[in-house]
């Protein structure tokens, strides 16, 4: 995918071809507060948390980001990391059950706290959602063509029935879906996955919204068509001069789509930076082991991966102190201190460690810092009750000396770190 | 297990292939409607399909789904019986055993599945899992040397064997699947069937996981049939690759020849499809993009099964030279690029 020229703010530039509906339809998309000249999306401090049986669990902890117009912003991290529940809050569709807090402003309105039909003349006008799984996203007992025109619809009420199937084919025949007048009848079970993929993309467009969040939208696709939806995608934002929020955990899709990118980790960013500056010199260990751990097509040597050991930390009851710390090999005392702010390392380039300098040393090259090993013998910290959410690893466990899980009357937990003599690295030689 | 110096890995030529599958077919019948369910057709998974695995070697199979690897993997164990063909393991033929006579044979080949969240049971604690193999097959002479033996295996996958009282829950996903590969080495196998095995892990737990199969390949001289879509990971591990599309292998070299210089015009689009997680590089790129899905194995195209989404077919051959693509189904074979490839117009072109 070519890199997008920066669309002008506002007025998509080549979308006259899409021009059935009224240009200025702000209109729809205007809640009190609406200010074309306030930045398109912002996040601040966005922290989600579920009750559960548990405890509380906290997936989302203060996330804050700024989308421009024409900007695509790429959302990366690990399962469980809070990418999604971030876009869903941006939405509006988590569970009444979810206690959100924090703000989300969309052109100076306050999304947060709105009612459900508040937010329906936002959604898919003002910000439209992809998701990831096209099998579960289209409703199976209409035709695509009336789930299109239902989406035109409900934004424009004064739209004939004629003009809105004449628009629903015209986005089937953009997003590339061949003969669009005969499939609009078709039933979504009767496409393939990545049919149905441009589908929930023609309706994700269909509004001409400011903003597309994409939620994993190729991860459940053969590599073949993802390449297809990529294209896809990149003439979406071409049509509506959206800009996009693109979450994925394929480092390889942002990296030829992103114009800036957000890791997050453990519910919280841990390094925001433009595209060049997160792969070529990321500046935060983790984002550092990512990149390691990654096997390259393009690359013919044998190169060690350096694994990232461990997993994530429980988001019941987080200990004090940098979430990546246990898993981190930079770790130092300093880290169980407090957990890291996000600070400036660079120009638009932040990261939330306090050990960057040693970081930056790297240079993007993992094995600087990261071991190659092939160990793995650190139990996953939800084997563990709530009350005990830290897990020794490097010995700084000092906190975590709570009895093992009612069923267990074995052993205790060893602290043992990954690459001691009793294991087997098979780099002895 | 000691564990002697890793031996050189390009076996291929010097030594008789450990594993032969020569015109390997595993139809699934469809079943009409009636009362009486008479067949009528069939799901052509994998339909003439020839492989060597040499020993030592790491053999790639890589296809989109649905193309009939993983039901390859299955027919090579037996454990969904072949309809049709032939796979000999070190020279004895496995297609039509049945479950006695295949139980001395487990022993040497054996599989590690896709799912580590399914493939183990949850209600038996590790050691009970990894122990399973040994007593089923009868393999330790007491209760000291089963403990001995499965405390070794849990080390040997880069587990700590104090854990081996807990359950499968308790571990994350890449233990799970270190879990399944102690229970597969149980036995001490020659050849290994890798399903996928770390598409269900996050990145950074995968790379550990394919750290670790490299280790026990260069210690226990295994051979690995390593099947996945993810060819950034195979070109990591494999010595050779093979792609198959709709049941068939279309191509297959020695890994970097397949990378460098691929030629049949799918390996070309599959590679080309990859994004590559570097931004100037992948911005640079100029990407072929394949029309359309793959087709029903049930109805196959005729001749060549990719014409239909052939970029090569759709843009560059003259109706006559179509021709042969649509009578003639092309045959797995040296045109000229130095390896085997089934198009009747190879070219190698680089794509990476």
């Amino acid at each position: 995918m070519s890199p997008r020229e920066n669309p002008d703010s506002g007025m998509p530039g080549g979308a006259t071809s899409v021009g059935t509906l009224e240009p200025g339809a702000a209109a729809s998309r205007s809640l009190p507060g609406y200010d074309p000249s306030a930045p398109l999306l912002e996040v601040g401090d966005l922290h989600v948390s579920f009750p559960t049986g548990d405890g509380l669990v906290h997936a989302v902890r203060g996330v804050t980001y700024r989308l421009s117009s024409g900007e695509v912003l790429g959302i990366v991290g690990e399962s469980g990391s809070g990418k999604s529940v971030t876009s869903l809050a941006v939405m509006g569709l988590l569970p009444a059950s979810a206690e959100v807090s924090g703000s989300i402003r969309y052109r100076g309105q306050e999304l947060l706290g709105r009612s459900d039909k508040d937010m329906s003349r936002v959604r898919g006008k003002g910000v439209s959602m992809i998701f990831q799984d096209p099998m579960t996203s289209l409703d199976p007992v209409y035709r695509v063509g009336f789930q299109i025109e239902e989406t035109l619809r409900s934004h424009d009420r004064k739209l004939s029935g004629k003009a809105a199937s004449a628009r629903a084919v015209e986005l089937l025949e953009m997003v590339g879906i061949p003969n669009a007048a005969g499939r609009v009848r078709s039933y979504p079970h009767e496409f393939s996955g990545g049919m149905r993929q441009r589908v929930v993309i023609a309706i994700a467009m269909a509004n001409q919204p400011d903003v597309i969040i994409a939620d994993e939208p190729t991860t459940a696709l053969d590599v073949t068509v993802q390449a297809q939806i990529l294209e896809v995608l990149d003439t979406a934002l071409e049509e509506t001069g959206a800009a996009m929020v693109l979450i994925t955990h394929d480092l390889g899709v942002v990296a030829g789509v992103a114009d800036r990118v957000l890791v997050m980790y453990a519910g919280r960013p841990v390094e925001i930076g433009s595209v060049e500056d997160i792969y070529y010199e990321p500046r935060m260990p983790y984002t550092l082991g990512l990149l390691g751990s990654l096997p390259r097509v393009d690359s013919g040597g044998r190169e060690r991966l350096t694994p990232i050991v461990g997993s994530p930390p429980s988001l019941v009851n987080m200990p004090p102190g940098c979430p990546f710390g246990p898993r981190c090999p930079l770790h130092i005392e300093d880290c169980d201190k407090a957990e890291p702010p996000l600070i400036d390392v660079g120009r638009g380039h932040r990261a939330a460690c306090i050990r960057t300098d040693v970081v930056a040393k790297a240079h993007g090259d993992a094995t600087y810092v990261f071991d190659e090993t092939s160990t793995d013998d650190v139990l996953a910290e939800e084997a563990y009750p709530a009350e005990v959410a830290v897990s020794g690893e490097a010995g700084h466990d000092a906190e975590a000396s709570g009895s093992p899980p009612p069923s267990q009357t074995g052993p205790t937990v060893s602290t043992q770190r990954a690459g001691s003599p009793t294991t087997v690295t098979g780099e002895q030689s | 297990m000691s564990a002697p110096a890793a031996e050189s890995h390009s076996v291929v030529g010097t030594r008789e292939p450990i594993l032969t599958v020569r015109g390997l077919e595993k139809h699934f019948p469809i079943r009409g409607g009636g009362l009486i369910r008479r067949t009528v057709g069939a799901v052509r998974a994998v339909d003439g399909l020839d492989l060597d695995l040499y020993p030592g070697e790491v053999l790639g199979l890589v296809g989109e789904s649905g193309c009939g690897k993983s039901t390859t993997g299955r027919a090579i164990l037996n454990l969904q019986p072949a309809t049709g063909g032939s796979v000999r393991f070190q020279g004895r033929e496995i297609v039509g055993l049945n479950r006695g006579q295949m139980r001395p044979l487990r022993r040497d080949i054996q599989i590690v599945f896709q799912d580590p969240y399914a493939s183990l049971n949850p209600r038996l604690p590790v050691f009970d899992i990894v122990a399973e193999p040994l007593i089923i097959h009868n393999l330790t002479k007491n209760d000291k040397d089963l403990r001995r033996r499965v405390r070794e295996l849990v080390e040997m996958v880069g587990l700590n064997p104090e854990h081996t009282n807990r359950y499968p829950a308790e571990f994350s996903g890449g233990q799970r699947q270190r879990i399944g590969i102690a229970r597969a080495l149980a036995l001490e196998p020659k050849v290994l069937v890798l399903d996928e095995p770390v598409s269900a892990l996050d990145v950074s737990i995968q790379a550990g996981v394919i750290n670790l199969l490299e280790d026990l390949r260069d210690r226990l001289h295994l051979s690995y049939l390593f099947i996945a879509h993810d060819l950034s990971v195979v070109r990591h591990i494999s010595d050779r690759v093979a792609v198959m599309y709709l049941g068939r292998i279309i191509e297959v070299a020695d890994r970097d020849e397949l990378f460098d210089h691929p030629a049949h015009p799918y390996t070309q689009a599959l590679l080309s499809a990859i994004p590559l997680p570097d931004p100037r590089r992948e911005r640079e790129r100029q990407r072929i993009i394949i029309t359309g899905d793959v087709p029903s194995p049930a109805n196959p195209p005729s001749g060549c099964r990719f014409r239909t989404r052939c970029q090569k077919f759709a843009g560059e051959l003259t109706d006559a030279q179509r021709r042969l693509c649509i009578d003639v189904e092309p045959q797995l074979e040296d045109r000229g690029a130095g390896h085997p490839n089934a198009c009747h117009y190879a070219e190698v072109t680089q794509i990476l």
